[in-house]
């Protein structure tokens, strides 16, 4: 079972996106629900929003205890709360990613865009294309991070042991290999997301 | 290359709005109050329905200078009020790079037969519909969010409740009906035929559905998510209140917790009194904002 933290944004697409890889998935509102699954996804959405909900409601501790032996995917505002540092100090990020993150980096929304992107995640390159939505920047990669895919030379998606992050949405446009990689190939085996 | 502006583009930043509260604040300290509460949008205008409705006098969009102001105090997206049809104001919205602009029934509309061509636009727009043919029309036009009217100003959920039942109701009727009624109902509803046939295959509205126009509660707010809202608009409920921080936080959470009774409970506690609020009978029919619109 995969959890998407189901607080704010756009947590029904991941949630999409898990039904065609025949993953089971739940909403994760409460703390609680941690001790039941084997992966979260950190959505997009508003990260001040996010901070706020998580803060109200004991979830940086319980977040980065589960880190320590399950993987996260974050895209956009995940990426941005799964962090180390942010330069806008009105959000408080878990500090599991080795990264530093400028939000909305790009711009306002007329500035958001649609882009191709050159992905390698396994042996093959892939092209994808997919949006950036008032999307943040990576400004600072740690020696740990292994970075998957640059956007006009800059990291828009990283690893980092069993965790994942990205600037983009691939949920948006029904792109499946990020959580395919990260709940099922990694672990080579079909039944971990189980 | 990248490409700027396209509808998916503008559809994905209303999906990452929902299960968000958008408030309607009217100057930067408000914007500040409601960023801290953890809104997910704010949205500027000068004042707010229950205001207007007071004062009255004609509506317009807003002072360019207000709109700088909030944009630099808050980091989330900031949305702006246009008057339906007036697309010079909506130029001018762009000009501001405003995150979202409402062509809002709340404004004094500048025309009284046609809306917007919002599809000439690089930034999204939303708007307010009463019914499925409304809602179809706008997205024909190029809307990439749709909100319910309810209301605006009134601190009454009944109008709210009315349309989103109305929406859902319209949508269940498309998805059990054969392809040889689609064409008749698209003539009865007034709407495209493409976006008609979408939703009988979909099951839902082609873009994000939101509620606005009553909401003063958090029981107000899980009432419209639990009708099928994917989050809400507050116009008036927060700013008209006794207590505006705390009812903005509180009603924050009760999106997030909308299904948990015993949460709502622990959350309405102990806040003071919601806007005062008018009945229906209370606003004659001509000076009903949900009649505006076409």
């Amino acid at each position: 079972m995969i959890g998407v933290l189901a607080l704010q944004g756009n947590y029904s697409k991941h949630i999409e996106i898990l039904d065609k890889l025949k993953i089971s998935s739940c909403e994760v509102r409460y703390n609680n629900q941690l001790d039941e699954i084997n992966g979260l996804i950190i959505p997009g959405g508003e990260s001040t929003t996010m901070t706020d909900i998580m803060s109200r409601n004991n979830f940086y501790d319980k977040i980065q205890l589960f880190s320590q032996t399950k993987p996260i995917l974050g895209t956009c505002a995940g990426l941005i709360m799964m962090a180390k540092s942010v330069l806008d100090k009105r959000v408080r990020p878990l500090e599991i990613l080795d990264i530093e993150v400028d939000r909305n980096a790009y711009g306002r929304q007329i500035h958001s865009f649609v882009n191709k992107l050159p992905i390698k995640l396994e042996k093959d390159l892939e092209t994808i294309s997919v949006p950036f939505i008032r999307a943040p920047q990576i400004t600072k990669v740690g020696k740990n991070v292994e970075i998957i895919s640059n956007y006009n030379k800059n990291p828009v998606a990283v690893k980092s042991g069993i965790h994942m992050g990205l600037s983009f949405h691939p949920e948006l446009n029904n792109i499946t290999i990020f959580h395919d990689f990260v709940f099922i190939k990694q672990f080579n085996s079909k039944t971990y997301a189980a | 290359m990248a490409k700027e502006g396209s509808f998916e583009v503008k559809v994905g930043l209303a999906e990452m709005l929902k299960g968000g509260v958008i408030m309607d604040v009217m100057n930067a300290d408000q914007a500040k109050i409601a960023e801290d509460a953890g809104a997910v949008a704010v949205m500027a205008l000068e004042r707010i329905p229950a205001l207007i409705r007071e004062e009255g006098g004609i509506a317009r969009a807003s002072d360019p200078q207000m709109i700088k102001d909030i944009q630099k105090s808050v980091s989330i997206p900031v949305m702006a009020k246009v008057r339906i049809g007036h697309f010079a104001e909506a130029q001018m919205l762009e000009a501001l790079e405003v995150d979202f602009i409402d062509e809002s029934e709340v404004l004094t509309p500048a025309d009284e037969h046609n809306h917007i061509w919002k599809h000439d636009f690089k930034v999204p727009f939303v708007c307010g519909c009463r019914n499925l043919g409304e809602a179809l029309r706008r997205i024909g036009e190029g809307a990439a969010m749709i909100r319910t009217k309810g209301e605006a100003g009134s601190g009454n959920i009944v109008e709210a409740v009315r349309h989103m039942r109305q929406v859902q109701t319209e949508i269940k009727k498309l998805t059990v009906m054969g392809k040889d009624e689609l064409m008749t109902f698209s003539k009865e509803i007034g709407a495209p035929f493409s976006l008609v046939e979408q939703v009988a295959k979909l099951g839902k509205l082609p873009v994000p559905n939101f509620a606005a126009g009553g909401v003063a509660t958090p029981a107000d707010a899980s009432l419209m998510i639990q009708l099928g809202a994917e989050t809400v608009f507050v116009g008036s409920g927060i700013f008209m209140s006794d207590d505006p921080a705390p009812r903005a936080k509180a009603i924050v959470d009760s999106v997030t917790f909308f299904k948990d009774a015993d949460k709502l409970v622990e959350i309405s506690t102990g806040l003071k009194s919601a806007m005062k609020g008018l009945d229906m009978s209370e606003i004659p029919e001509g000076e009903r904002l949900q009649e505006r619109g076409w």
